[in-house]
């Protein structure tokens, strides 16, 4: 580790010794297995960074137990800067000119998709972290694509089993203007008018990504007089509708359900206006006692004097799950990796998951609970881990929505 | 219902006053200097950033400690616009028009990741202003006390403008070299110290309007392109240089956003573009702009185009010579790179002909680039299309809409067109984004591959080669032709090229067309090179690389696109493998080239060597 570690560095600060010897860089490759990571590191810095540093902890504590068949691991970082096309050239240079034997990484829905389409035509095993478009598996799903995180559907449904207890029937949704927020509204919506045939949906809004205009959005969702609200908006977005919706007294007598909303990359920004009372998915960085997570804690906070975000975990897992599937396929073949992700189980930080071979959705879940304040900052209380095996359409329903089987 | 058209009124009215603070600054730094000043969304980042550290270091409960805290972060950004002018735009003055805007975007750059660093990349939400905390009822429902404090800041800000520029010596030279710089500096006024002084002003003015957005807004290391976009229609909408006329137009926008979302939640991703096409196409200079009085820079002092001599056409086919047998020579992952430098170097070439000899600057080309990538990758789609036949859909979906668009733009000129070339691009965008059924959204159109015979990298390479080359070849020749030559005629001097019987407003419609239709194959490539389509392609970014691949090359060259592709391309792909921190790496880059080769690479290398032959002469 120390000498990738090292590495890393004296590419970081200038890549001259990297430039002048590739031959020799290439010549010591051959000995450790490298993983292509790809990710949107300047364009979303606030979940990455301690996504990157969660990935660096796993990767040190793999090669410290002597790595994974009796190789090193190393992992070249790229930034797409929230580009697809970007990240396809990284993908592009990763297996041709770095030769590296699996691709990792991805942030957003469409710089997924694009790497999983570039791992298929490539026939190179692509394991996505973050990507949370339910395409990435089933629509456009494909053989060499597996992905981490619990999918908008997931989190969705997730969501609308507390909200289907409410008593509201009158529901405003407020979502960002991607296809992030239309599937999660639609799943939302699907989902609930299930659950509660008589629900109705009075009023939507969808600011643009990043670029909400947080009065007239409120103003626009306290004209339909809803009962309870949806929300979709996170990171800077959502900050915005909290403070003006708090001035405004749109959150005052009714219930919100609001996705990611429990994440301490964005629970924490709103600091002392955090609201309460919140049904939202996230996670509880400083309650979680399983012995899996206490470990995972102590180390992150041992090795960084910070406490980890929900991207450290998903950095943490991802990089995990792939040193149990080359472990498992004791080979760094793609078909052999493949077919070893296929069913793969592995420890994640939130206890045991599992890549399901029927979408190669894996099976970890999120903690939904309520927000309260604690000390000032936002914090989720009364929560639960709901394992993302049980919010999962069935079988059958699954293999109607992937056409690559 | 009157309550929320009430309401919803005052929230108008409270974002056109953050819009007018910072495009109010723009546009007077743009009627003295000239400069398109890229780098204004960001120096209002680091008004909200400067303005969050120093009211919490002040103590942000106390009136004392927030006002006082706000002002310093507008007088600190008042400060580094002083220090951006001295250091870096007053050594380019002389350069040909725009050029400076290459310069202030790798200052953008440069502060994304000064600010990353500096500041973390978490959003950073500031304290509530003192006084101001809560609400009033107003139409029967709550409303900040805050925003109604900004709704009185935009005009108030607006009257002192008006006193200044009326009443004040400053203010009067302001306005004089608005009109005439050239004059002013005849008459013995000093011009270094006014456009340091007006840029600092226009910079402060940035800064205060984003330290004043912190009881409203978290500041985000995203606020600066957000931003910049709007206020830049915020200033052409309201006519450049009329400080009057961007309150109106931040007050019309505001206003039209606050009830658009209301009768259609999904269009505020456009809205803005769709007013500025309108209101250009009604009114050519904006609300209250004034036509200019002569031109900004004479462009007499431009080397002429001349057709290729003998060692430049030697050179040209050594160049395409060593493209043809580098794949031979060089590890297959080179070619991969060396394929997308061409299909850039063909999109440059492309904004070039128009830009360069049509003297019409775009700042939407990628919306021919991308058009041409959805041309292809709908083909493939919905007709089921093999590459080749889809590949003629690119050009074809290019130049259609180039046809369309270009009819509206020549009808403009200078800044004014430009401008409207990114209100198309940006409709064209928001078509490829929301149109989810038959574009796919955002998430894009995947499985765009190239046929069975180009799928190898090298015949991909030399399938790409051979069409950028061709078409590189016939713009070059078109140059030359009496199209060239009567577009050359109608940028020059518009009144005599009519008078001679060119009608310069086809000659350059015709030449936006086959601008348009030569981006779209460029796009068309890139569709089947990279397998899939998303609206990415057609959005601002790429619209600014193309910018800076030609500016840098240098737009009064021939063959300087395709070298300021390369340099471009090329450095960014170098140094976003080399660092985390490639984007201060590359502002800094740019930053030097231009402060050293102030006519572009291609440009100097002309005129050096122009220098070295006269001399011996003499």
């Amino acid at each position: 580790m120390t000498i990738d570690r090292r590495r890393f560095l004296a590419a970081a600060s200038g890549g001259a010794a990297l430039v002048a010897a590739p031959s020799l860089l290439r010549a010591q490759a051959a000995a450790t297995i490298r993983i292509g990571e790809i990710n949107s590191y300047t364009a979303q810095p606030a979940f990455l960074k301690p996504y990157r540093q969660g990935w660096e902890l796993a990767l040190e504590q793999v090669n410290a137990a002597g790595g994974v068949l009796g190789r090193k691991v190393e992992t070249l970082f790229r930034d797409d800067a929230g580009k697809p096309e970007d990240a396809v050239r990284h993908a592009g240079d990763l297996l041709n000119a770095e030769k590296v034997d699996l691709i990792a990484g991805g942030y957003l829905s469409n710089v997924g998709l694009a790497i999983a389409d570039f791992a298929a035509q490539n026939k190179r095993l692509y394991a996505a972290s973050e990507p949370l478009s339910d395409a990435l598996v089933w629509s456009k799903g494909n053989r060499y694509t597996f992905r981490l995180r619990p999918s908008t559907y997931m989190q969705a449904a997730m969501l609308v089993e507390e909200a289907a207890k409410l008593k509201a029937r009158k529901w405003a949704l407020v979502a960002p203007n991607y296809e992030y927020g239309q599937s999660a509204v639609k799943w939302f919506k699907t989902l609930l008018k299930q659950a509660r045939p008589d629900v109705e949906f009075v009023a939507e809004q969808y600011p643009a990504l990043g670029r909400i205009d947080a009065g007239a959005t409120v103003q626009a969702l306290e004209a339909a007089k809803p009962e309870a609200i949806f929300n979709v908006t996170f990171s800077a977005d959502l900050t915005n509708l909290v403070r003006q919706g708090n001035t405004r007294g749109l959150f005052e007598g009714r219930d919100v359900v609001s996705m990611l909303t429990g994440e301490p990359e964005y629970l924490d920004a709103l600091g002392g206006e955090a609201p309460e009372g919140w049904i939202v998915t996230g996670y509880p960085h400083a309650d979680l006692a399983t012995p899996e997570h206490v470990r995972f804690r102590d180390a992150y906070m041992a090795k960084y004097k910070d406490y980890p975000r929900l991207g450290s975990v998903v950095g943490f897992d991802t990089m995990n799950s792939i040193a149990a599937a080359l472990a498992r396929a004791g080979s760094t073949d793609t078909e052999k990796l493949v077919a070893a992700m296929e069913g793969l189980k592995f420890p994640s930080a939130f206890g045991a998951a599992e890549y399901r071979a029927i979408d190669h959705q894996s099976t970890l879940g999120a903690f939904v609970g309520r927000t309260a304040l604690k000390d000032g900052k936002g914090v989720m209380v009364g929560w639960r881990y709901c394992d993302g095996a049980r919010y999962l359409p069935s079988d059958d329903v699954v293999k109607t929505l992937r056409p690559a089987g | 219902m009157l309550d929320l058209i009430l309401t919803q009124t005052l929230n108008g009215l409270a974002s056109a006053s953050s819009l007018f603070l910072v495009a109010s600054g723009l546009s007077i730094i743009f009627g003295v200097t000239r400069i398109v000043n890229f780098a204004h969304g960001s120096l209002y980042m680091l008004g909200a950033y400067l303005g969050w550290t120093l009211v919490t270091w002040l103590g942000p409960a106390s009136p004392f400690g927030f006002w006082g805290g706000v002002l310093l972060a507008a007088l600190s950004v008042a400060a580094i616009g002083v220090l951006i002018e001295v250091a870096i735009l007053r050594r380019i003055y002389q350069a040909p028009e725009l050029f400076q805007l290459l310069a202030t975007f790798g200052v953008v750059l440069m502060i994304q990741d000064i600010a990353l660093a500096v500041w973390g990349p978490e959003d950073k939400l500031g304290p509530r202003a003192p006084g101001f905390k809560s609400f009033v009822i107003l139409f029967d429902s709550r409303f900040p006390t805050y925003e109604l404090l900004l709704i009185a800041i935009g005009p108030a800000v607006l009257g002192l403008l008006w006193f200044l520029f009326r009443r004040t010596r400053w203010g009067t030279l302001v306005r004089a070299a608005t009109q005439d710089r050239e004059m002013v500096g005849a008459l013995g006024v000093n011009q270094r110290l006014l456009f340091t002084s007006v840029f600092a002003f226009g910079a402060g003015l940035a800064g205060l309007g984003g330290a004043l957005q912190l009881p409203r807004e978290a500041a985000t290391l995203h606020m600066d392109l957000s931003m910049i976009a709007e206020v830049f229609v915020v200033v052409v909408v309201g006519g450049l240089g009329s400080v009057t006329g961007a309150y109106l137009a931040a007050v019309l926008i505001g206003i039209l956003h606050a009830f658009g979302i209301l009768i259609f939640p999904k269009i505020t991703l456009v809205l803005v573009f769709l007013v500025m096409a309108v209101v250009l196409v009604a009114k050519p200079h904006g609300l209250l702009g004034k036509p200019p009085t002569g031109q900004a820079r004479a462009p007499a002092d431009e080397p002429l185009l001349r057709p290729a001599d003998r060692a430049t056409k030697l050179a040209g086919l050594a160049a395409l010579l060593l493209l043809a047998t580098l794949p031979l020579v060089t590890p297959d992952y080179l070619v991969l790179t060396l394929t997308e430098l061409l299909i850039l170097g063909l999109f440059a070439a492309s904004l070039h002909f128009m830009m360069g000899p049509g003297g019409m600057t775009s700042f939407g080309h990628a919306a021919y680039f991308g058009l041409g990538a959805y041309g292809a990758a709908l083909a493939v789609k919905w007709l089921g299309a093999p590459m080749e036949p889809a590949l003629l859909f690119a050009p074809l979906l290019a130049g259609v809409a180039g046809a369309v668009f270009g009819w509206f733009c020549v009808r403009l000129s200078g800044v004014y067109l430009a401008m409207l070339t990114l209100a198309f691009a940006q409709i064209a965008w928001a078509t490829a984004f929301q149109w989810v059924e038959f574009t796919g959204g955002d998430n894009g159109i995947l499985g765009v591959w190239p046929a069975q015979w180009a799928v190898s990298k090298t015949a991909f390479y030399y399938l790409v080669l051979g069409l950028c080359a061709a078409c590189v070849l016939l713009l070059r020749i078109m140059l030359f032709s009496p199209l060239g030559y009567a577009l050359r005629a109608a940028r020059d001097n518009p009144l005599r090229a009519e008078a001679i019987g060119i009608d310069t407003m086809r000659v350059q419609w015709a030449a936006f067309v086959v601008a348009a239709f030569a981006a779209g194959i460029a796009g068309g490539l890139f569709a089947f090179f990279k397998g899939s389509v998303f609206p990415t392609y057609l959005a601002i970014p790429r619209s600014v690389d193309a910018l800076l691949m030609v500016l840098l090359g240098g737009v009064q060259t021939v063959s300087g696109p395709i070298v300021g592709a390369f340099a471009y391309a090329g450095l960014s792909e170098q140094l976003s493998r080399l660092t985390m921190y490639w984007r201060f790496a590359l502002g800094l880059s740019i930053v030097l080239l231009v402060v050293l080769f102030p006519r572009g690479l291609v440009g100097s290398f002309l005129a050096w060597r122009e220098r070295s032959r006269a001399e011996p002469a003499r």
